[in-house]
């Protein structure tokens, strides 16, 4: 039990620390380096209260997908050249008071689930799904999602697709003048037209552009 | 007293792991410079030790000694960091492999999962290495790797869902036991030819080995290192190849099982047939790398998006269908 306590708390100290590392670090890459490092801490507190389904999928989805698109963004757009400018600027400091709210809802948001889990455990009702202890986690987690939740699962998922498609609409044009090749076009080439004999003209020159 | 005879013992079954991967690794380095050069009518590393065997222990030593340089205007702790990120993660993703019944470090429940966590987590020691080096060539080089993996990952994930269909387990040991009967080679032919060439992808072998290809970026990623850094980068990526080898006679070539169920094949203990299997996958790998020229990028990114990831939707699709029409869903 010992063991057990001093890991959880190594864990949490670790994920505390970068999650303050990442709003604290003055270099962009750093502090989404942080953030990887505290979803990894809290992966290992989900396997470290059994569900290690969870942590897993945590693991792959958010470091292994999402995390690296983070570090790509930031690396690729340099955004370290503009740190702490927009807090200052005249032109961005509208962004201030709807963080706050934001941040302000959130707080409250937080307050009422922390202090229902303590003061009124009942209202959360945790107990409403029967957990056993001999079939897996991934299996009873699989038995509630698929059965008893099986149409939000399918909203959530068609929101998904939606935001997804919604996204390469918003960022695909179609750019003028590229020359792209056709995989088909040039598998089904024949001997026959794989070359052309032209006349060409004294100082005129043909296109052979198409 | 009792926690530190704990601990002891879980320190000597890691190292009996540890060292035996990694003294295979350095064999496998000289195994695979050896087929390459065959194939080429060459000779391959043959001077150091009986048919040059010690040719690995050799560059290893060297370097040892060379000096390790870090650019001036490098990011010194992520620079470090990347390698030692990279060796690391591909060697603690051994802890699950079973080497026969009861014969694994850490026997979870959700194994593959894991070994597929962790290969995620793979991409991390090259783009830290190429962002920190703070040099062109790395950072293309590292860029180009990120996007391969990520986009090779799905495929590989899907295949394993594949897998996973017919075992109705995620445990490693459970999925070897499944194929008690046939092995999932059979049956899953086409997805064991794309878990190949994904896995040539994801561990970025030739003829996927955009990141580092030497004719426009140098060495990719692993430009500015040297010395003993750059060894460990060469052997994690080593280690992670031999680690998709035997994910891949894991999944689909029956694990520590015997091809064949008969008394004489029946004493050979399971290790060595897993060991068999992999050497039989690496030199797969290996052949690959001589024979068949580079991928464009654009090449290798509709292959991986356009023709895997559909293929083995749609095999999911198949499979499923054709376990739930004949009652075959395993009852867990």
């Amino acid at each position: 039990m010992i063991a057990h306590a001093v890991f959880f708390y190594v864990f949490s100290i670790i994920a505390v620390i970068s999650a303050i590392m990442v709003t604290v670090s003055k270099n962009t890459v750093h502090s989404v380096f942080f953030l990887i490092l505290d979803f990894i801490s809290i992966s290992c507190l989900f396997i470290m209260i059994g569900a290690e389904f969870l942590g897993m999928i945590m693991l792959i989805v958010y470091v292994g997908a999402v995390a690296v698109l983070f570090l790509f963004v930031v690396m690729m757009l340099n955004v370290a050249q503009q740190k702490n400018q927009w807090f200052y600027s005249e032109a961005t400091s509208g962004h201030i008071p709807i963080g706050l709210i934001i941040s302000t809802i959130i707080f409250f948001e937080l307050i009422i689930v922390v202090g229902g889990w303590k003061y009124k455990p009942e209202l959360l009702n945790p107990n409403t799904t029967k957990i056993s202890n001999e079939i897996s986690n991934t299996h009873s987690l699989g038995q509630i999602l698929y059965t008893d939740y099986i149409h939000v699962f399918q909203i959530s998922g068609m929101i998904l697709l939606i935001a997804m498609i919604g996204a390469i609409v918003l960022t695909f044009r179609k750019r003028e003048g590229v020359k792209t090749q056709s995989y088909l076009k040039q598998i089904s080439r024949e001997r026959s037209e794989g070359i052309e004999v032209l006349e060409v003209p004294s100082n005129k020159g043909v296109k052979i552009d198409d | 007293m009792e926690y530190v005879n704990l601990v002891f013992e879980e320190v000597y079954k890691i190292l009996f792991l540890l060292i035996p991967v990694l003294v295979s690794v350095a064999m496998i380095v000289w195994l695979d410079r050896r087929v390459w050069a065959f194939v080429q009518k060459r000779q391959g590393p043959n001077v150091v030790g009986p048919f040059g065997l010690l040719q690995s222990l050799a560059d290893a030593l060297k370097y040892i000694f060379k000096e390790i340089i870090i650019p001036a205007s490098s990011n010194k702790i992520i620079f470090i960091l990347a390698p030692i990120i990279t060796m690391t993660l591909a060697l603690i993703a051994w802890a699950v492999i079973p080497f026969g019944e009861d014969q694994v470090l850490a026997n979870i429940n959700v194994g593959i999962l894991y070994i597929f966590a962790i290969s995620s987590l793979g991409v991390y020691g090259i783009i830290m290495g190429g962002w920190a080096s703070n040099s062109k060539y790395p950072f293309l080089g590292s860029i180009r790797s990120a996007a391969q993996m990520v986009s090779y990952e799905v495929s590989i994930g899907i295949i394993i869902i594949n897998v996973l269909l017919c075992v109705g387990s995620l445990n490693l040991s459970d999925i070897v036991l499944a194929q008690q009967n046939i092995w999932f080679v059979i049956p899953l032919f086409p997805m064991f030819v794309i878990f190949f060439i994904s896995a040539l992808a994801e561990t970025n072998r030739p003829p996927f080995d955009l990141p580092e290809a030497e004719a426009e970026l140098v060495a990719g990623y692993q430009t500015e290192y040297s010395g003993m850094m750059y060894a460990m980068f060469w052997l994690g990526e080593y280690a992670n190849i031999l680690l998709m080898c035997a994910l891949g006679s894991i999944l689909f070539l029956g694990g520590w099982l015997s091809p064949i169920d008969l008394y004489p094949f029946n004493l050979i203990p399971g290790a060595i047939w897993l060991i068999l299997k992999i050497l039989l996958l690496f030199v797969l790998f290996a052949l690959v790398k001589a024979v068949v020229p580079r991928y464009r990028y654009d090449q290798l990114m509709r292959l991986g998006w356009k023709i895997f990831l559909p293929l083995s939707l749609i095999y999911v699709v198949l499979t499923a269908s054709y376990l739930f029409y004949f009652n075959l869903l395993p009852t867990i």
